[in-house]
């Protein structure tokens, strides 16, 4: 009944932790409206001047006020309670699911920080999203250089394994900017200088639109971010393209920088 | 009706030099009732300005994919828009209304420092037009809350980042001034017997507004001097490369910006706690609960700004501590809502024009202080940061909980500042047309939020019931701004038709309402003895027994003659 007043959720285990614990609240928050605006609305109509009636002389009654701040209290102590009970479904990752990618191979990351949360077994495939004006970068796994470098990447579209627990490690290039997919769970800034981190899971293949989320610069509204989550099998050939095609590129940017060098005699040109 | 008629004792103590007039007597006035006038008038100017701002970001996103105003422009509005309603109404606002009503309330003839009072006027002012002359070159586009980098140099090379800059810069002195001054005010210059516990509820807000101007102020001011010099003297506070922090300014922002809505909520808070017992005819519910919640919110102000950064890089614990300390805040701005509420309850309300805006700001406030629950509890924020859901959430805190009393208090103040009355009819038709423009306009900005719509984009795709959401609050916007203008034209037409008031047509409570309408340059010949909370009440009891004539008996007010004629009371 209520579902156009609820986030958005249904594509990740937290999304829908944060819609069940965000109902919880608005439940509680009808209560009070309800109640509040109805003993407004009651006392404006009831209590309007009529002849002869006269203003009772009450300055206080302090039972009363004593009992509603107490009860106030209760109310937003029981939320606590309830927003503790939900957080860690919501903040720790789950297992990745029989069905999911076999992080076992290149793609597979075991970490040892204490800032990013991890799964019970501590494998999750972990994709580096890079936020820059307007556009999104996703980083994955697989780095074939020393320096790290040589990674498969895309842009604006990110492909992931279904039932397979996705870390991101979220940084930014610029400005700051903020990643968000309503349906895979909350947002979270890139701030430059920092690493932000969160995850989501997705059960149904499917595509997921997002968009950047804080005022990064006047292209924001067109910081466009998508996920689609396809099964591992499709997922591990999509890479291995991926791969493929940034080896062609780079392939051919190395055949174009020596034709210039050869052209103009330039020696190195850096990043053409 | 009795027949016999107290003499009137006669006063000649009013014999001082004649008032000044002429332009040149504006400019040079230390009166605090004129530079009243001149910060209520200049900051409702700017209130116009940021209105029509306003109506041009909801003209942009009538429409999916409109493409009336570009993507800067549409950054300018917003950031013009935002940066004007706050730094150049809300705030100095309360600043004119403070300076007019709070020596007359606490029976002083003038402000502590008249000369400081002009200077933060002109200061305001000042900041304004430096604000304002970057409309010609390149207006800012970063925000009202300018996060570096992107307010930077690199990535926001023009002169307007500098003008909001300076803006910051003038109008935090003005209000720093103006605060320094209202402390002093109320710490020395109350009338005699007007001990803290008599203290009108008004003047309370604006005692703890000061206080919350004078610590939260500083640390903008540091932050936008970092800004400056990051900007134009290779400093690099504010630069991750060199060693700097983005997040740095989000904390000294937020650390200010967070009191700062308490700051503006305040005194609106006390310009209700005025006007309900006025019109119920009844005392104040909780006088002390009011007066100490004032002081807990503002105390508590200080401890939640980190929620304005849930979505940051930040620790856990800092998290749950934001979270639970914000949850704070709601029992005592709870405690407020349900004093008010009580107040109304067995009384007998007249439906004036003051009342109806004081009842529209209960209603639509408290959705605005239960949207805050949400955004309190951290996960939920993760989903409706950034959102249309915050920009409903803050202009039901802002709009409900500080325009609403500001309109209030222009239809209950009105009479004492020109001596007229404004229109009842004219009145209530604004207040209808503001109340329901306001709730059209925003309560379905909460629904845009959650499908998905962030704050601060230019453009959105036709998916969903996006353009129909947008459009009802486009819409709605238009009825508040008829509703907005329905006062104008009530205000300028008063000036000249409007009833005269006399000097209490309210039969009100608080001493300004003991002197003439308007009063006399020295505001009081003589001031009386303050025995309650509600020094008129006793004044027009008094009078009725020794006269034997039921005070006020009369609509009009004029029973209770003005000014010096209650020696000894």
């Amino acid at each position: 009944m209520l579902a156009f007043f609820t986030p958005k959720s249904g594509g990740s285990p937290n999304a829908n932790q944060i819609d069940s614990l965000y109902k919880i609240t608005l439940y509680i928050a009808l209560v009070i409206f309800f109640l509040v605006e109805g003993a407004l609305v009651y006392a404006l109509v009831k209590f309007r001047a009529r002849k002869g009636a006269v203003a009772a002389q009450i300055h206080g009654n302090t039972r009363l006020e004593v009992g509603w701040t107490v009860a106030a209290a209760v109310i937003l102590v029981g939320l606590a309670v309830l927003t503790f009970a939900k957080l860690g479904s919501i903040q720790n990752p789950p297992n990745s699911g029989p069905g999911g990618a076999d992080l076992a191979g290149e793609s597979g990351l075991l970490y040892a920080s204490d800032e990013r949360k991890l799964p019970p077994d501590g494998k999750a495939l972990n994709i580096q999203v890079i936020g820059r004006q307007y556009i999104w970068q996703y980083v994955y796994p697989g780095a074939n250089e020393p320096d790290g470098l040589g990674a498969p990447y895309s842009y604006e579209e990110m492909v992931v394994p279904t039932n397979t627990t996705i870390t991101l490690d979220i940084v930014s290039e610029d400005v700051v900017h903020s990643w968000w997919i309503p349906e895979l769970g909350g947002k979270f800034q890139a701030v430059p200088g920092y690493h932000n981190y969160t995850w989501f899971k997705v059960y149904k293949p499917g595509v997921y639109r997002g968009q950047c989320a804080f005022l990064c610069g006047r292209g924001h509204a067109r910081m466009i971010a998508t996920v689609k989550a396809v099964p591992p099998a499709q997922f591990e050939a999509w890479l291995a393209y991926q791969k493929l095609l940034i080896a062609q590129a780079n392939a051919a940017a190395e055949v174009a920088r020596a034709k210039l060098n050869a052209q103009t005699g330039a020696g190195q040109v850096e990043n053409p | 009706m009795a027949t016999y008629v107290a003499p009137l004792p006669q006063v000649s103590a009013h014999s001082a030099e004649r008032e000044a007039q002429g332009w040149t007597s504006w400019i040079t006035t230390t009166d605090h009732k004129r530079i009243g006038i001149m910060y209520m008038v200049t900051t409702f100017v700017f209130f116009c300005l940021g209105g029509v701002e306003a109506l041009l970001i909801r003209l942009q996103l009538g429409a999916p994919n409109n493409t009336l105003v570009t993507p800067q422009t549409y950054n300018q509005l917003f950031t013009m828009h935002g940066t004007t309603m706050i730094f150049l109404f809300v705030v100095p606002m309360m600043a004119g209304l403070a300076n007019y009503f709070l020596p007359l309330m606490i029976g002083a003839r003038d402000m502590a420092f008249p000369r400081l009072n002009a200077l933060s006027y002109w200061l305001l002012l000042a900041g304004g037009i430096v604000f304002y002359a970057s409309i010609f070159w390149n207006p800012p586009e970063a925000g009202w809350t300018s996060y570096p980098p992107l307010s930077g140099a690199i990535f926001s090379p023009a002169g307007g980042q500098d003008a909001w800059i300076y803006l910051i810069h003038l109008t935090g002195l003005s209000s720093i001034l103006g605060a320094v001054n209202f402390y002093a005010t109320i710490a020395n210059m109350r009338a005699r017997g007007m001990s803290w516990g008599r203290l009108p509820l008004f003047v309370w807000a604006i005692l703890t507004y000061s206080i919350l101007l004078i610590f939260a102020l500083p640390v903008i001011a540091a932050a936008v001097t970092m800004l400056l010099t990051d900007r134009h003297f290779g400093t690099h506070f504010f630069d991750p490369a060199e060693g700097g922090s983005p997040l740095l300014w989000q904390n000294l922002f937020w650390f200010f910006g967070h009191p700062e809505v308490y700051i503006m909520v305040l005194p609106g808070f006390g310009i209700v706690s005025e006007i309900l017992p006025v019109f119920a005819r009844k005392p104040i519910f909780g006088y002390k609960a009011i007066a100490a919640s004032t002081v807990a919110i503002a105390f508590l102000g200080f401890l939640t700004w980190a929620h304005h950064m849930f979505t940051t890089p930040i620790p856990e614990a800092i998290l749950v501590f934001v979270m639970l300390s914000s949850f704070l805040i709601a029992v005592p701005t709870g405690v407020k809502m349900l004093n008010w509420i009580a107040t109304l309850w067995r009384g007998t309300i007249e439906f004036k024009t003051p009342l109806l805006f004081c009842a529209g700001f209960i209603a639509l406030f408290l959705i605005g202080g239960i949207s805050g629950v949400f955004l309190a509890v951290f996960p939920v924020d993760w989903q409706l940061n950034e959102t249309y859901f915050v920009v409903a959430h803050l202009h039901f805190v802002l709009v409900g909980g500080a325009v609403l009393p500001i309109f209030a208090a222009i239809y209950y103040w009105f009479p004492k500042i020109t001596g007229r009355m404004l229109s009842e009819g004219l009145g209530k038709l604004s207040f209808y047309l503001m109340f329901i423009g306001i709730v059209v306009t925003f309560l379905i900005q909460h629904v845009i939020g959650l499908e998905g719509m962030p704050r601060r984009v230019y453009e959105y795709p036709d998916v969903g019931h996006l353009a129909l959401y947008n459009l009802i609050s486009t819409v709605g916007a238009f009825i508040l701004a008829s509703g907005v203008l329905v006062t104008i034209i009530n205000v300028t037409r008063s000036l000249k038709v409007g009833v005269v008031a006399g000097p209490d047509p309210w039969r009100a409570n608080t001493l300004e309402w003991f002197t003439t309408s308007p009063p006399p340059e020295n505001n009081f010949d003589v001031i009386p003895l303050v025995r309650s909370v509600e020094p008129m009440k006793d004044i027009r009891r008094e009078i009725e027994r020794r006269s034997g004539v039921a005070a006020g008996a009369n609509q009009g007010g004029a029973s209770v003659p003005a000014g010096a004629t209650q020696v000894g009371l």
